[in-house]
């Protein structure tokens, strides 16, 4: 065997794990998925986009996704927001060792299941939780409050899930930056929102696209909170989607609501990432 | 020649917890002038240039810029610019981004700003480049614009922290003269911190030998290699051949001693010593005359002989280590550059010899 053919072997041994994971767990099922979406139900063996168009037809559904990425957009902005300082305050701020206790309070509650923590919220904001308790004993609030089954509630939840997928990739860029960078600029006459806004944001936009898109997507694709804290209203779009899978056994419709949920998220995508001029390859490598 | 100060110290400290890193420090560099602090690793002298900056506050003492106090002025409003080891320079912006980064910040009007980078980068040589990213820039260039970044805001004083510890050693030597010149061009008064004394002794006007958070000499380059007043500042600045003696006899500032190994040799002092009294005698390798038979040297105190051990060729700066016959000792000394000893190889027999004034003694105390 030749070097170069040898190479290619050993490649392949390599990849294999992966190119099975991907091609059986990711490409035949959409491949399939796909194919089911163009099927119609009620006439058997036609194909179509019949199931396509009913998404823009109903305003219910369209409406639920545009209520569904606009609150996705916002609980990404806000998770950056709060997980900004937060980072800063890790990857800069804090001494060698408290930084990484810092990082492992923050990694802390994902030991816990997603259900046991939004059932933790759940404890916290309902009727005769341990808030409205707290407010009715303080005298703040005559009787007990529900504070579930709100989009507030909803937000909340979210933004608590997604804050670790946002603090990582931005301690990671933000510990990348020099930090004679930020004296340098101080030194030059800069001030605290002066380098903030010219030298540390536009060091870190890769891990701030990063963490947008995974938090983003995270949150759009998300089931179980906003059904648990939402309830019955929080006409959430994948809501939408178990319905027609579940509920009302449309497996058609389900597929094709799958498939839009990919391809209008993925347009989101493209258009933050034009918009704030970053490419998708260095927010991926992110550092 | 009362030129006003730009820069002043008096009686600077600095601790971290219980580490004296600056133990009051104190001096004064009239403008225009090419200031230097010269010290190995830890002696403290970052810590000086950072308090200098601004990034630190004495726990005592005081910094006065341009006659002004500066105690309570953050680095953003100090008349002094800093270069840093590494330069820092912005890789989110262009060259004229970086350039004008602290005039935009000082809110001088866009066409002014346009108006003195170009005039700055033209000053530095470097016409034109205004529109080039940071990475497109070799390490000289880089070195150029960092400095160029701080003198567009025209500091009263600018601060260098070895900056050309980065660069190979040929633009090393380049940028040694270059700085030199550059500084001599514009007037600026330069304090630059180094370990290198080279780098030092070439650029400077006068240079601050730092140990262990003190001055130990503030001299010229002259002086300091010259006319060294402490045992640090012999053995730092320059080479030299180092014994441990005692004193035998002493008169004026000559003395005679014994080394611990035996030799006895005629040295000068720089402050009096008495009888008994421990002293560092300090000998220049260049300051060694060299010869193959004992009567070229016989005008001088000090006579040695001994076998050649290696010769260090290095061009001009060319060594010969003896091995002393007598006390088996090794001596340092600097080849002739008139080629009379190029065919000189181990294991041959040398004379050494040298003056009085060839050997420095600085006493320990009893």
């Amino acid at each position: 065997m030749t070097p170069a053919a040898r190479r290619y072997v050993g490649l392949a041994v390599f990849m294999t794990p992966a190119a099975l994971w991907l091609l059986l767990l990711i490409v035949l099922p959409h491949v399939d998925m796909f194919l089911l979406s163009i099927r119609s139900k009620a006439a058997q063996g036609t194909l179509g986009l019949a199931n396509y168009t009913r998404f823009f037809a109903e305003p219910i559904y369209w409406n639920t996704f545009a209520r569904t990425a606009t609150y996705s957009v916002l609980a990404t902005l806000l998770t950056l927001l709060m997980a900004f300082p937060v980072a800063y305050f890790i990857a800069k701020v804090a001494p060698g060792r408290a930084k990484s206790i810092l990082f492992l309070l923050c990694l802390l509650p994902f030991w816990v299941s997603e259900l046991v923590r939004t059932y933790g919220w759940m404890i916290l904001l309902r009727e005769s939780g341990v808030l409205s308790g707290f407010l009715v004993w303080t005298g703040l609030a005559a009787k007990p409050v529900e504070m579930l089954y709100n989009d507030v509630a909803i937000m909340i939840g979210l933004i608590y899930t997604s804050m670790l997928f946002m603090v990582v990739p931005l301690v990671t860029v933000l510990d990348s930056l020099d930090d004679s960078l930020i004296e340098a600029a101080y030194d030059l006459g800069g001030t605290a929102p002066s380098i903030l806004r010219e030298i540390v944001i536009p060091h870190a936009m890769p891990g701030i696209a990063a963490g947008c898109i995974v938090v983003f997507m995270l949150t759009l694709g998300n089931y179980l909170t906003p059904t648990l804290l939402g309830g019955k209203e929080s006409l959430w779009f994948t809501e939408q989607i178990y319905n027609q899978f579940i509920v009302r056994f449309n497996w058609e419709q389900g597929a094709a609501f799958g498939f839009l949920l990919l391809i209008l998220s993925s347009a989101i995508v493209w258009v933050g990432l034009k918009v704030t001029g970053q490419t998708l390859a260095s927010s991926i490598q992110s550092r | 020649m009362t030129a006003p100060i730009d820069l002043e110290a008096r009686d600077v400290v600095r601790s971290f917890g219980g580490f004296r890193a600056v133990q009051g420090v104190s001096f004064e560099i009239p403008k225009g002038s090419f200031f230097s602090i010269l010290g190995p690793s830890g002696c403290g002298k970052t810590t000086l240039l950072r308090m200098i900056a601004g990034f630190l506050e004495p726990d005592a003492g005081e910094i006065l810029i341009g006659g002004r106090s500066m105690a309570g002025i953050p680095p953003n409003r100090r008349p002094a610019n800093l270069i840093f080891q590494h330069l820092a320079l912005f890789p989110m912006m262009s060259v004229a981004e970086n350039i004008g980064y602290g005039l935009r910040r000082r809110g001088v009007p866009r066409a002014e700003i346009q108006r003195r980078v170009d005039r700055v980068l033209e000053r530095i040589g470097l016409p034109g480049t205004g529109d080039k990213q940071i990475d497109q820039l070799s390490g000289g260039q880089k070195q150029r614009i960092a400095i160029a970044r701080c003198l567009v805001l025209e500091p009263t004083v600018l601060l260098l922290d070895e900056p050309l510890g980065a660069l190979d050693l040929k633009l090393r030597e380049q940028m040694k003269v270059e700085l030199k010149l550059l500084q001599a061009d514009i007037g600026t008064t330069f304090v630059y911190i180094t370990h290198d004394q080279s780098e030092a002794l070439v650029m400077s006007d006068r240079v601050a030998v730092m140990s262990q958070g003190r001055f130990e000499q503030v001299d010229t380059p002259q002086g300091l290699y010259y006319r060294p007043r402490t045992a640090f500042v012999a053995g730092f600045v320059g080479e030299s051949n180092r014994w441990q003696a005692q004193v035998m006899a002493a008169s004026g500032d000559e003395a005679r001693v014994r080394t611990t190994d035996g030799l006895e040799l005629m040295a000068r002092t720089s402050a009096p010593v008495v009888v008994g009294e421990t002293v560092d005698l300090f000998v220049r390798p260049e300051g060694i005359t060299l010869a193959r038979d004992a009567a070229e040297i016989g005008a001088l105190a000090n006579r040695l002989a001994g076998t050649v051990e290696s010769v260090l060729f290095d061009g001009a700066n060319s060594r010969v280590l003896v091995k002393e016959l007598q006390t088996r000792g090794e001596v340092t000394a600097t080849l002739p550059q008139t080629g009379r000893f190029a065919d000189l190889t181990p294991g041959q027999t040398v004379q050494l010899g040298w003056g009085t004034g060839g050997g420095l003694c600085f006493g320990r105390g009893r």
